[in-house]
């Protein structure tokens, strides 16, 4: 019964609800698969069978009595940055090695008490520090994607008497799928990895700078950052305080919606959780775009961007012209700083949020002359690389006569950056259309990456700027690139407006179709 | 600004992780291609403008002050390295 791994959620609480399959035949489904993928593409860092099958049983007992909650017996994967109470919880980092917190999170206390099944923790960069998943502890993720090379065949040809006449058999076309393996993006690459692997019905994810929105159009899935505050952000290690948020990543765009529908809420544990209530953001889909204005911001326009997200780009825009939504030329003039004001804004929160690794309270300790040593080998052997840089980077920008050149500057940047959505909002402008990456999916181990952090860093050229904002963003996938990899559009909207980005998005996925990886795994 | 193997080290010793010097090194040609990368801020005429103190427009919230939480000694140090009777122990500070 392998199939029952690719149901949409959506599709699968309709069968459990109509008692045609059970949460025990989908989590054991999961698990299977997750046995036999796990190995090759690394996504999870820990399976919690035993849990599953409890989860799996109290969800069967309550589909039978007819009480069964929004996500009633629906397996999902975690990501390692949301503490989960007596199980791995590490931020896929060394510092944090055999941390079992005695808490739950506030978004998966949300999931479970909706009745959502726990599969086990997801990978991740450590610390959700990167775009493509390889600097967690646990080793890279592998994307389910591969690059594939299309090839015109000749068919055989005939030899034809003493002259030596040949005659060529015609051609026909032929699809090769490459060996290399590719990232899946990140920080929440093993979210994005195994729900395109089917091996979760959707995940939890975080998205800082772009954590959610890139992996997810690198894998072609749907993953949605909600506006800051929505989700609490109790319970899930600390990144950068004033851009994290929570949010999941799906199959397609009613499950995304049903997924954030039981993350978000209103807690009063996390001061920066806001007021309002959550919206049913299923009931946003399907509902018609037409007069909706959509606006394209000539910034996003860059200088390098392959021809195929420049097409994919006027797709989008013609899709959503074609469903009846108004098109207008916008203009966010501090786009290009967003990024280089990020790259001071998060390290400073990061260098602050990651003093409390010090080998006394959690994780890892290595031993001393004094306290002081102690504490430099505990976190020297804890950290990985880009760990280190950002709290380095962290450190300098905050530390004294420093402070107002870098941090003050770029918190004044931000301050404009916002200024430009709301002016663009206050026009009239119901939501922006944008690329959601810069390219598709790369290598593992890209030797020009690896060389230069900056380059790394562009990667979230395109999703930054709403962090800094603190708005929602959705990426859906749009299409296939010439090798036949997945590539994500992105939806930006006004704050808490994200039932606009949900039907938005369903427009381009009824154009666009959905887009699932052909199994070599 | 960019930073020398000098300043590398002394910011390494503020956020207390240890470095080699072929680390330190490293680190410092690193630091240097971001801090280059952000330089380009400078440019950005912020004459007037306030920095940003918090993204959402909101009013911080505020709980009773009353105690809702408590003697859970035991889960605290559940996950530390090195602990006695519910205390955290460290290398000897105090001569």
């Amino acid at each position: 019964m392998s199939d029952l791994t690719h149901l949409t959620i959506s599709e699968a609480r309709a069968k459990l609800r109509g008692k045609e399959i059970s949460a025990a035949e989908i989590t054991e489904a999961y698990l299977a698969a997750i046995d036999r993928a796990n190995p090759v593409l690394n996504a999870y860092v820990a399976v919690t069978a035993d849990k599953a099958r409890d989860m799996a049983k109290a969800s069967d007992a309550k589909l039978a009595k007819g009480e069964g909650g929004a996500l009633e017996g629906i397996p999902l994967g975690i990501k390692d940055l949301f503490a989960t109470e007596g199980i791995h919880t590490q931020a896929c980092s060394h510092v944090l090695d055999g941390f079992e917190p005695r808490y739950e999170s506030t978004v998966t206390t949300n999931l479970w008490a909706d009745g959502a099944v726990m599969l086990g923790k997801l990978n991740m960069d450590e610390f959700a520090m990167g775009s493509s998943n390889e600097t967690s502890y646990y080793g890279p993720v592998i994307n389910p994607w591969r690059r594939s090379r299309v090839d015109t065949v000749v068919m055989p040809t005939t030899h034809q008497g003493d002259g030596g006449f040949v005659s060529a058999g015609g051609t026909k076309t032929q699809r090769t799928l490459d060996n290399a393996q590719l990232v899946p993006g990140g920080s929440s690459g093993g979210s994005a990895s195994s729900v395109a692997a089917f091996l979760c019905a959707g995940a939890t994810a975080t998205d800082t700078g772009g954590s959610i929105r890139q992996p997810a159009a690198l894998t072609g899935t749907v993953g949605i950052k909600p506006t800051y505050g929505r989700c609490s952000r109790w319970g899930i290690v600390a990144f950068a305080s004033s851009l994290d948020q929570a949010g999941p990543i799906a199959r397609d765009v009613r499950d995304a919606a049903i997924l954030l529908r039981s993350m978000a809420s209103v807690d009063p544990k996390d001061t920066t959780s806001v007021d309002r209530p959550v919206p049913d953001y299923e009931a946003a889909i399907g509902k018609p775009i037409k007069g909706m204005k959509v606006g394209i911001p000539k910034e996003y326009r860059v200088d390098g961007m392959p021809e195929d997200i420049e097409a994919l780009w006027q797709q989008g825009i013609a899709w959503l012209k074609d469903a009846g939504a108004e098109i207008v030329d916008i203009s966010l003039p501090h786009t290009k700083y967003a990024l280089p004001a990020y790259y001071i804004v998060a390290p400073a929160e990061a260098s602050s949020n990651l003093a409390r690794y010090d080998g006394v309270r959690y994780g890892l300790r290595v031993p001393g002359k004094d306290i002081i040593d102690m504490y430099e080998k505990t976190r020297a052997a804890g950290f990985g690389r880009e760990v280190k840089r950002r709290i380095m980077i962290g450190t300098y920008v905050l530390s004294a006569g420093y402070y107002d050149a870098y941090y003050l500057q770029a918190q004044k940047v931000r301050t404009l950056i916002k200024r430009d959505f709301e002016n663009v909002f206050a026009a009239g402008v119901d939501v922006i259309l944008t690329p959601a990456t810069p390219s598709a999916a790369f290598g593992i181990a890209d030797e020009d990456m690896a060389s230069d952090p900056v380059k790394m860093y562009l990667n979230d050229i395109f999703t930054v700027t709403v962090n800094m904002a603190g708005l929602p963003g959705i990426s859906v996938p749009a299409g296939l690139d010439g090798k036949g990899l997945p590539l994500g559009l992105q939806l930006i909207g006004r704050p808490f407006d994200e039932e606009t980005l949900f039907q938005t998005a369903h427009v381009i996925e009824q154009a666009a179709g959905r887009f699932q990886p052909e199994k070599w795994w | 600004m960019s930073v020398d193997l000098q300043t590398v080290k002394r910011v390494a010793r503020l956020a207390r992780i240890a470095v080699s010097e072929e680390d330190a090194e490293r680190m410092t040609g690193e630091l240097n291609a971001i801090l280059g990368f952000v330089e380009q801020l400078n440019e950005v005429d912020v004459s007037g403008v306030e920095p940003m103190t918090s993204v959402t427009p909101m009013e911080m919230k505020k709980r009773q002050d009353a105690v809702t939480d408590g003697n859970k000694a035991a889960d605290i140090v559940a996950n530390a390295p090195a602990t006695e009777e519910n205390f955290f122990l460290v290398p000897k500070v105090v001569e």
